[in-house]
């Protein structure tokens, strides 16, 4: 089962400096291509999507396949010019979308 | 041209080692025509030039299951000089899509960092799409010891 995402985004941040977030996500990301004891298929339950949104503008998005391990773990970079608040997205297969927020401080 | 019995015997049992070889294949893991195919849909039909875009991945994996890998691509991140987004392909994986990250401007640096599933000792290539429409690639031979995937 999903849990609550990790992230780390730093708390302070100088205007223009690019920031290093990094996120994890407990997911099985269940491939489709597995199969239980009984040899039929276990259908597919991965995280197709993550998104980063900051002061509501859309700044990093990922689209994962199969082939992204368990636990999903992302590193990406972000330019900060302002304070404000992440949003950061992740989308399930079954329709779920996961969600966490962040604030920085950039001055 | 005449064709002795020892060349015949030789020719044969070349062929059925050969029809061996093809059975024993499993068809549901990806060629890398299919990787090629995948490269081509984003690179518009021409293959990427290399350079620019560094893919990093371990040398050996001892498990398949979590591979770390991380790419940069060489840009400025201005409007002038954007990287659209990077395709991870993996040439040995049942299906060769791996993940695609996708930047924006705010980015500030084209770079990113994953784990990732390698079935068998396989090519994993990165492609990096520029917003001007130039594409590159790298390409990194990773050996592992223990699959991914699951079976």
């Amino acid at each position: 089962m999903a849990s609550k995402p990790r992230v780390k985004v730093p708390k302070k941040a100088t205007a223009g400096e690019v920031i290093t977030i990094k996120t994890l996500i407990s997911h099985e990301m269940e491939s489709g291509l597995r199969k239980d004891k009984k040899g039929e298929l276990i259908p597919r339950k991965i995280i197709n999507k993550f998104t980063a949104e900051f002061n509501g503008e859309l700044v990093y998005s990922v689209d994962l396949h199969a082939a992204v391990s368990a636990n999903p773990y992302l590193e990406f970079t972000v330019k900060v010019n302002e304070s404000g608040t992440f949003k950061f997205s992740w989308v399930d297969d079954d329709g779920t979308i996961y969600t966490d927020e962040q604030s920085i401080t950039v001055g | 041209m005449n064709i002795t019995r020892r060349q015949a015997l030789v020719l044969s049992a070349g062929a059925a080692a050969f029809a061996v070889a093809g059975l024993n294949s499993t068809p549901s893991f990806a060629s890398a025509e299919d990787t090629e195919k995948a490269i081509m849909a984003i690179s518009g039909g021409k293959m990427p030039e290399t350079g620019k875009v560094t893919l990093t991945a371990p040398e050996i994996a001892e498990n398949g299951n979590t591979v770390p890998i991380s790419v940069s691509v060489d840009s400025a991140m201005t409007e002038g000089d954007l990287v659209e987004s990077v395709s991870i392909f993996a040439e040995g994986n049942p299906n060769p899509d791996v993940v695609t990250f996708n930047f924006t401007a705010l980015s500030g640096a084209a770079s990113a960092t994953t784990r990732m599933r390698l079935a068998k000792t396989q090519n994993v290539i990165a492609v990096a799409k520029m917003a001007d429409g130039s594409t590159y690639m790298d390409k990194k031979e990773v050996k592992v010891t223990i699959g991914g995937c699951g079976g």
